[in-house]
């Protein structure tokens, strides 16, 4: 019986081509909009998930503070006032798992007659750990380095592929600043930053060499920043709270006085970032939605018009005994046969535009069978929640009133 | 109740409701037909003997009095039981064939027994042999469109008959067909009746559609005024 059915809303369909197209498109163009909208808002929130990733977790960066120099403000890091020692003491604290401090600066960095500039970045071995970035041949530099303040370098992808070219950058000896400094590792890829720098394109060095040998200053021992790691995220506020006492004693503030540095917490920060994607991506669905919507309602639409065109045939089946649930089940089997037809024609043109935006804009695009699916099941029940409608006027009729229409 | 007694209606009336209150259509009708009978029904137009017709197919039900059909009294059943009726109790052929134009011939024949839930295979056989048998072999795969008035009435009653069914219900079946079409469909309907007991009840304007019949029953303004045997004699006394 389904099969007669199925047959009949098939001929049915086919007997006005143009307008069960049609009706196909606006279900077509509704999932499509779903599915490449899915795939761009989830392109960004890989993106976005990427670089928090990257930066490294429960991650606090102190920076140098305020000064205020006869009435005049200066902004943050305007006076270094962070220094090694400073960092040593914030490592010491229960709720603090690693620290770092950072002199970075941008240095022309030479090897045989090609040169590069970029940004070296004074440190100590644990802000490897913090940022969560392995090195990808050789070694890292450890603390023995940092005490001997020794001239080896471990340089990032980019610059890597800019000095070097092919050739294995492993021992060899480079200038930066026309100091020579001996190439011990090559950091892993990192890719870009939640501001769109490329952290590759960077370089490492202990961070006493950076002190006295490159970016020294007039204030010795200093360094522009520390980057501290807290132990669990549950941490974070009492890190922070920990670290802020810590340094305003060590710094021998007075009760009243503003801090001399600032404690930002980059992670949630980063978290912001990722619930604003969120947020475009959930919007983005649903603006697609709506057209997914007015697709539905076409569906609707057309099956009207098709019930009151066809209500003498109707009357006829119902004349020869057809039930009020085989006219429904025949009006709801068209508007099924169209929605999903629509949705299958969908979802292909929903990916293929999603790969043409990701070719042509270079946009990243995340297609998950799991968007695909949504997409076709949200479109399938949208068609046959309009489709009932129609279908129930249709069974409803009264066979003489039917029968007469003309 | 007869054994062979198929429809059974006492005091039957019909109401149509409009904004100036009920306007009465059928007025106690009482009228039993027996298995095997071939009725006419005559009377002018708005006597009410298509609502009766309507009445009598289940595709309209009337205000009061009760309709026995088959057994059963309409009134009782529920929806999907009157379709069943429709569907294998009565066939019905209308004055305007009332054919699927999109469908085959075939598949306007075997269209009930889509309803009744016969598989395919089945379901085409029978078509075909309901078309030869009235006389349109071949024509399987025509469509409405294609044949005329009088073989698309043929068709019609094919897809009345494809359910076996125990009464063919006519509505002015030859009112559409010119006189010598309309001949040849009323000898197929004495044919059915003569060779196989099929019980008919015709409604015609026509007093020679009305003489093939066995039996006269005439509808004035919604009361039954004359029921009776049809003599071709006497036909010629009833004005019509």
């Amino acid at each position: 019986m389904i099969g007669a059915m199925l047959s009949e809303a098939w001929h049915a369909m086919g007997a006005n081509r143009l307008r069960s197209f049609l009706t196909m498109l606006g279900m077509m163009i509704g999932v499509a909009a779903v599915i490449m909208m899915l795939a761009i808002g989830r392109g960004a929130q890989f993106v976005v998930d990427q670089s928090i990733a990257s930066m490294g977790s429960n991650l606090f960066i102190i920076l140098s503070g305020t000064a205020t120099s006869g009435g005049l403000r200066l902004g943050t890091g305007a006076v270094p006032t962070l220094t090694i020692n400073d960092a040593d003491a914030i490592a010491e604290l229960p709720s603090v798992a690693a620290v770092a401090p950072a002199l970075p600066g941008t240095a022309q960095l030479v090897y045989g007659s090609n040169n590069w500039s970029t940004l070296v970045v004074g440190t100590t071995p644990s802000a490897l750990s913090i940022r969560d970035w392995n090195i990808a041949a050789g070694y890292a530099f450890t603390g023995a380095d940092v005490r001997a303040a020794t001239r080896v370098v471990l340089l990032g992808q980019t610059v890597v592929r800019n000095l070097f070219g092919n050739e294995n950058p492993l021992g060899k000896t480079i200038r930066i600043k026309q100091s020579p400094f001996i190439v011990i590792g090559v950091l892993a890829v990192k890719g870009q930053s939640l501001d769109g720098r490329d952290q590759d394109d960077s370089a490492m060095i202990p961070v006493t060499t950076a002190q006295r040998k490159l970016f020294g200053s007039q204030f010795p021992g200093t360094v522009r920043f520390i980057m501290a790691q807290a132990i669990s995220a549950r941490a974070m506020p009492t890190a922070e709270k920990e670290m802020t006492e810590l340094l305003r004693q060590r710094h021998h503030l007075p009760e009243r006085a503003e801090s001399d540095f600032d404690i930002r917490n980059l992670t949630a920060l980063a978290n912001a970032a990722a619930q604003t994607t969120r947020v475009m991506s959930l919007m983005l669905g649903a603006i697609a939605s709506v057209s997914l919507l007015v697709g539905g309602i076409g569906i609707m639409n057309i099956m009207l018009v098709s019930v009151t065109e066809r209500t003498r045939e109707i009357g006829i089946r119902i004349a020869i005994g057809a039930r009020e649930r085989d006219i429904r089940l025949q009006f709801l089997l068209e508007a099924i046969i169209i929605s999903l037809i629509g949705c299958v024609v969908g979802v292909f043109s929903g990916v293929g535009a999603a790969i043409l935006v990701n070719l042509v804009a270079s946009t990243a695009v995340v297609i998950t069978m799991s968007s695909v699916i949504l997409a076709f099941a949200v479109a399938a029940s949208v068609g046959i929640f309009f489709g009932f409608y129609p279908a129930n006027k249709a069974a409803r009729l009264k066979p003489i009133e039917a029968l007469r229409y003309q | 109740m007869a054994q062979n007694e198929i429809i059974r209606i006492t005091h039957l009336d019909k109401q149509y409701e409009t904004d100036a209150g009920p306007v009465p259509v059928l007025r106690d009708i009482t009228l039993t037909i027996q298995a095997g009978e071939f009725v006419a029904i005559m009377g002018p137009s708005g006597s009410g003997k298509s609502t009766f017709m309507n009445i009598v197919g289940c595709i309209d039900l009337a205000t009061r009095g009760t309709y026995v059909l088959d057994g059963s009294d309409v009134s009782t059943l529920d929806k999907d039981q009157l379709a069943r009726l429709r569907n294998k109790t009565i066939g019905f052929v209308f004055q305007g064939f009332n054919l699927l134009p999109r469908a085959t011939l075939e598949e306007n024949v075997s269209l009930p027994l889509i309803y009744a839930g016969v598989a395919k295979a089945e379901r085409s056989k029978r078509a075909l042999e309901l078309l030869d048998r009235v006389g349109l072999a071949g024509y399987g795969n025509s469509l409405p469109s294609q044949i005329s008035g009088g073989q698309q009435q043929r068709v019609a009653i094919a897809r009345a008959l494809i359910n076996q069914p125990r009464l063919i219900l006519a509505d002015e079946p030859t009112g559409n067909l010119d006189s010598k079409t309309s001949h040849g469909i009323m000898r197929l309907f004495t044919q059915l009746n003569h060779d196989e007991g099929m019980t008919i009840v015709l409604v015609t304007h026509e007093r020679d559609i009305a003489a093939y019949a066995k039996r006269l029953v005439k509808f004035v303004d919604g009361r039954v005024t004359h029921d009776g045997a049809v003599e071709v004699r006497f036909m010629e006394e009833i004005p019509s």
